[in-house]
C-alpha cells in the first residue's frame, strides 16, 4: 500500500502557545497551514502554566522593557543572547495586548487595566526595587491564553491533524526539511506531509526527570527529531528546577504564590531565604532558591517525618486573596497534598520544570546550524517555544518569561516564513521518508523483551540521581554509564501490543527514543561543563567561569559530539550588559 | 482493590467487554494512577491522559457511573470493584477511548471566540473587576467532556443540541464586557434544539470537575433572550 501523501503550504509540529501564535499569523495570510498535535490543542501543557506572563506595562508600578531586558540578561547568568533578549521584552508589551484584545480573560485593577503581580528576578531600575511585571488571570494564565488562541485559530479556519503524532522530519541531501512523517493515533496509519516550511513547536521534555510538574506528553519529541535530522541542540545542560513542586509529587505550586507575599519556612519555621539572600528573599531567582531548599533538607532542617521537604506559607494573605488570585493552585494542594493552603503551609520540594535549552534558532525562529567557521540556517526549519533556544534564558529562565518567549517567538516564525511560502515545494527525498518509515517499523518486531515502561522507569530514575540539582564530576560519570548502558538496552525493547487502532503503548515507545536522546544531551552536555552558572550547579566547580565558559554548549547527537558558539553579548539598539556577578 | 475496566478492540472484538485487574493501592493514589499500573500489567490496556492535576482535560471516564476526572479522583473515594468505563453516549474507539468529534463540532458551533466591532485601542481593552468577575465560572472549562457525555439531551440529539460544554462556552462570551456581538450569538441560538433541549436536568452540575455550573449559563442565556425580546 503506498504511503498517503498532504501538502501544504506550512507545517507546524505542536499546538501548544507557540505553535498556535505560529498558525495564527500565517491564517492571515491565503497560505495552505496544518498543525499537527498529538493532543487536542486545548490538551497541550501551556494549558498548566499558573502564574503570568511578563510585559513591562507600568500598570501596577513604574517599568519599562530596558529594565526587563537587565533582569532577564541577569537571570540568565550571562549566557543569554542579548539581540534575541531585547527584542523579547520590547515585543512584550504589544504581544500582551494581542492577547488581551484575542479575549485573554486577563484579571483586572480597580482602573480597568491588566492586572500585573511580582515574580521572581524582577526590578525596577536595573537592580533596584522589586517590580510587578507579571499578566495573569488568576493563577490559571496558560489555560486561558491557550484557550484563547486555539479560538482565534477556530476563527481563522486553521486547519487541525488532532491526534497525530510527528515521527520524523524529512531532509534532502543538501540538509532542507520537506516536512514530516506522522502518524495519525486513532487508526495508526501514516502519513506523510510535505512542506516549504516546518516549524518544530514540540514543547519541553520534563518527563526526562522522575519528578516533574510536566505532562506525561512532554517527551522532548522535537528536540529528538532535530537531533535525528543532523541538528544540533544547544544548552541542554540548563534544565530548571522549580522550588516549589508538591513534596513526592511533582505537581506545580506557581512563584505566584511567593509573588502574592507567600514565604518558605523549615522546620524550625525560620524565613531561611533571607539567609541565602538578603535582599529578594524568597523571591530571588528560580535556581537560587531551589538549591536553598535542596541544602536545607541536605543540612536537616527539612520538615515531615522524613525531613524531606519545606513548607511553603501562605495562609496569612487571607480566605480572600486566595481564591480571587490563587484559586487553582488552592485546589491542588487540596487534591494532592490533602492540604488547605488557606489554612496550612503546603509541603513543596523542588521538581523538574523547565528546559533553557533547545533547538538553536535566531530571533526570527529559524533553526541555525554551525557551518565552517560561521553558522547558517538549515532551509526550511523552524523551531519556537519551549522546544528552542533563542537564547532568551540561557542558564535560567525567569517566571513569566517563558509564556512570553512562546509567544513572540511563536509569532516571528509565523511571519518570517511568509517569505518562505513563495518558492516551490523541493522534489521528496523517497530514502528520507523510508528512514523514517522504519523507525516506526522497527516496533513491530516481535518476541520477548524489555518492557517500554521498565526501561522508561529507570532511565528517569537515573536522570535524577545523577543529572539534578547538584551536579559532581563523580556522580555525573557514573551516571553517564548508567545512561549509556540504558541506551544500548533500547535495542531489546519489544512492545507486546502490535495492534493499530489508537495504540498507545506504540507511542510511548516512540518517546522513550524521543527522551533518551534528549537525557543524553543533558548528561553529555552538563559534564563537559566546568563551572556552576545558573541552574547548572558543580560543588566541584563552585564559581562561574567567564572566561572559559561564556559560551553556548551544541550536542550532537552522532557520537555524543560536543561543539561550542559564543555568547552574542551585542543587543540591537541599546547598550550591553556585561558580566557581573549575580546577587539576589 | 479491584477494578473491572471496559476493554474493546475494534481489530479483534465486536463489542465491549469487562477485564478484571487487581492493584495495589497506596495513600494519596488518584484513580489515574491506577490505569496506569493497569496499563503496567497489560500494555495494550488504553486510555487519554496527560497533565495529571485535571487542567487538560484529557483522561475523562465513567467511574461506578460518574463521569470524572480519572487524575484528580482519589481511588480512596471510591467503592470496589470499581468499574471503570468510556464515556456514555460516544463512539467508542479503543477501551476508555471515545470520539469526541461530535462534542468539538457543538463548541465551535457557538463560534467561540472574541467579537470585537470596534476598532482596536493601542493598549487593552479596559474592563472593571466587576465586569470580570463575571467570566469567573466559565472561562475555567477544561473541555473535558464530563458533563455533555452525561446530559440525556445529549445522547439523544448531539447533532442538534449544543450540550452543556458549548451553552456554558457561548454565555462565556455574552457575558463578556468587551464582545460585540450579542445579537448575532442569541439569534444563532434561536429553535427549538440548540438551547431549548435543555431540560434542567442537571446532570451537568453534578459531574463537572471544575465545580462549573452549565445549567445556570444556560439559565442566564435564556433570560437575556427574554429581555431581548421585550
Ligand atoms: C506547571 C507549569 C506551570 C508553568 N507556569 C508558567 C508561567 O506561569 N509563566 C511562564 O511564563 N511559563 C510557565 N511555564 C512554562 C510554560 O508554560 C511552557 O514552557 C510553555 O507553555 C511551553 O509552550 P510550547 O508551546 O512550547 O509547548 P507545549 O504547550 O508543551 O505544546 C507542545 C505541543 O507539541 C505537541 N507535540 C509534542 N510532540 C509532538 C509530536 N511528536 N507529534 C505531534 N505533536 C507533538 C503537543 O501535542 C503540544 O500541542 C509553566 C510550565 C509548567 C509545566
Ligand atoms: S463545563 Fe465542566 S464538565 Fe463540562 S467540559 Fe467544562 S470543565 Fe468539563
Amino acid at each position: 500500500m503506498g504511503l498517503v501523501k498532504r501538502r501544504f503550504d506550512a507545517l507546524i509540529i505542536g499546538a501548544g502557545g507557540a505553535g498556535l501564535n505560529a498558525a495564527l499569523q500565517m491564517a492571515r495570510t491565503d497560505a495552505r497551514v496544518a498543525v499537527v498535535s498529538k493532543v487536542f490543542p486545548t490538551r497541550s501543557h501551556t494549558v498548566a502554566a499558573q502564574g503570568g506572563v511578563n510585559a513591562a506595562l507600568g500598570n501596577v508600578m513604574p517599568d519599562n522593557w530596558h529594565w526587563h531586558m537587565f533582569d532577564t540578561v541577569k537571570g540568565s547568568d550571562y549566557l543569554g543572547d542579548q539581540d534575541a533578549i531585547e527584542y523579547m521584552c520590547r515585543e512584550a508589551i504589544p504581544t500582551v495586548y494581542e492577547l488581551e484584545h484575542n479575549g485573554v480573560p486577563f484579571s483586572r485593577l480597580d482602573n480597568g487595566k491588566i492586572y500585573q503581580r511580582a515574580f521572581g528576578g524582577q526590578s525596577q531600575n536595573f537592580g533596584g526595587a522589586q517590580a510587578a511585571r507579571t499578566c495573569a488571570a488568576a493563577d490559571r494564565t496558560g489555560h486561558a491564553i491557550l484557550h484563547t488562541l486555539y479560538q482565534q485559530n477556530l476563527h481563522a479556519r486553521t486547519h487541525f491533524f488532532d491526534e497525530y503524532f510527528a515521527i520524523d522530519l524529512i531532509r534532502d541531501d543538501e540538509g532542507a526539511i520537506l516536512g514530516a512523517l506522522v502518524l495519525e493515533i486513532e487508526t495508526g496509519e501514516p502519513l506523510l506531509i510535505e512542506a516549504k516550511a516546518t516549524v518544530l513547536a514540540t514543547g519541553g521534555f520534563g518527563q526526562v526527570f522522575r519528578t516533574t510538574s510536566n505532562a506525561h506528553i512532554n517527551t522532548g519529541d522535537g528536540m529528538a527529531m532535530a537531533l535525528r535530522a543532523g541538528v544540533p541542540v544547544m544548552d541542554m545542560e540548563f534544565f530548571q528546577f522549580h522550588p516549589t513542586g508538591i513534596a513526592g509529587r511533582g505537581m506545580l505550586i506557581t512563584e505566584g504564590v511567593r509573588g502574592e507575599g507567600g514565604y518558605l519556612i523549615n522546620k524550625d519555621g525560620e524565613r531561611f531565604m533571607e539567609r541565602y539572600a538578603p535582599n529578594a528573599k524568597d523571591l530571588a531567582s528560580r535556581d537560587v532558591v531551589s538549591r536553598a531548599i535542596v541544602t536545607e533538607v541536605k543540612e536537616g532542617r527539612g520538615c515531615g517525618p522524613n525531613a524531606d521537604h519545606v513548607l511553603l506559607k501562605l495562609d496569612h494573605l487571607g480566605e480572600e486573596i486566595i481564591s480571587k488570585r490563587l484559586p487553582g493552585i488552592r485546589e491542588t494542594g487540596k487534591i494532592f497534598a490533602g492540604v488547605d493552603a488557606a489554612r496550612e503551609p503546603l509541603p513543596v520540594f523542588p521538581t523538574a520544570h523547565y528546559a533553557m535549552g533547545g533547538i538553536p534558532t535566531d530571533r526570527f525562529g529559524r533553526v541555525i546550524s554551525p557551518a565552517g567557521t560561521g553558522e547558517e540556517v538549515v532551509p526550511g526549519l523552524y523551531a519556537a517555544g519551549e522546544c528552542a533556544c533563542v537564547s532568551v534564558h540561557g542558564a535560567n529562565r525567569l517566571g513569566g518569561n517563558s509564556l512570553l518567549d512562546i509567544l513572540v517567538f511563536g509569532r516571528a516564525a509565523g511571519l518570517d516564513m511568509q517569505e518562505q511560502l513563495r518558492e516551490h515545494h523541493r522534489p521528496m527525498n523517497e530514502a528520507g521518508v523510508e528512514q523514517a518509515m522504519a523507525r516506526l517499523e522497527r516496533w513491530d518486531q516481535k518476541g520477548e523483551g524489555v518492557g517500554v515502561r521498565e526501561l522508561r522507569d529507570e532511565f528517569r530514575k537515573a536522570m535524577e540521581d545523577h543529572a539534578g540539582v547538584f551536579r559532581t564530576e563523580e556522580i555525573m560519570t557514573e551516571g553517564l554509564q548508567i545512561l549509556r548502558k540504558l541506551r544500548d538496552k533500547l535495542s531489546e525493547v519489544r512492545l507486546q501490543d502490535h495492534s493499530k487502532v489508537f495504540n498507545t503503548a506504540r507511542i510511548e515507545a516512540l518517546e522513550l527514543e524521543n527522551l533518551i536522546d534528549c537525557g543524553m544531551a543533558i548528561a553529555v552536555s552538563a559534564l563537559a561543563r566546568q563551572e556552576s552558572r545558573g541552574a547548572h550547579s558543580r560543588p566541584d566547580y563552585p564559581k562561574r567561569d567567564d572566561i572559559n565558559w561564556m559560551k553556548h554548549t551544541l550536542y550532537y547527537r552522532d557520537g555524543d559530539r560536543l561543539d561550542y558558539k559564543p555568547v552574542k553579548t551585542r543587543p540591537l539598539t541599546v547598550e550591553p550588559f556585561p558580566p557581573k556577578e549575580r546577587v539576589y | 482493590m479491584q477494578f473491572l475496566v471496559s476493554r474493546f478492540n475494534p481489530e479483534r472484538d465486536d463489542k465491549p467487554r469487562q477485564q478484571s485487574f487487581e492493584v495495589e493501592t497506596w495513600r494519596g493514589m488518584m484513580l489515574r494512577d491506577a490505569l496506569l499500573e493497569i496499563k503496567r500489567q497489560d500494555e495494550s490496556f488504553t486510555f487519554r491522559h496527560s497533565c495529571g492535576e485535571g487542567v487538560c482535560g484529557s483522561d475523562g471516564v465513567n467511574v461506578n457511573g460518574t463521569n470524572r476526572l480519572a487524575c484528580i479522583t482519589p481511588v480512596s473515594e471510591l467503592n470496589a470493584p470499581v468499574e471503570v468505563r468510556p464515556f456514555p453516549g460516544r463512539p467508542i474507539i479503543r477501551d476508555l477511548v471515545v470520539d469526541m468529534s461530535q462534542f468539538y463540532n457543538q463548541y465551535r458551533a457557538v463560534e467561540p471566540w472574541l467579537v470585537r466591532k470596534d476598532p482596536m485601542p493601542e493598549q487593552e481593552i479596559l474592563q472593571s473587576p466587576e465586569e470580570r468577575e463575571k467570566l469567573d465560572g466559565l472561562y475555567e472549562c477544561i473541555m473535558c467532556g464530563c458533563c455533555s457525555t452525561a446530559c440525556p439531551s445529549f445522547w439523544w440529539n448531539p447533532e442538534k443540541f449544543h450540550g452543556p460544554q458549548a451553552l456554558l462556552t457561548a454565555w462565556r462570551f455574552l457575558a463578556d464586557s468587551r464582545d460585540q456581538a450579542e445579537e448575532e450569538r442569541l439569534d444563532a441560538l434561536e429553535g427549538p434544539y440548540k438551547l431549548f433541549r435543555c431540560h434542567t436536568i442537571m446532570n451537568c452540575v453534578e459531574v463537572c470537575p471544575k465545580g462549573l455550573n452549565p445549567t445556570k449559563a444556560i439559565g442566564h442565556i435564556k433570560q437575556l433572550m427574554l429581555k431581548n425580546a421585550i
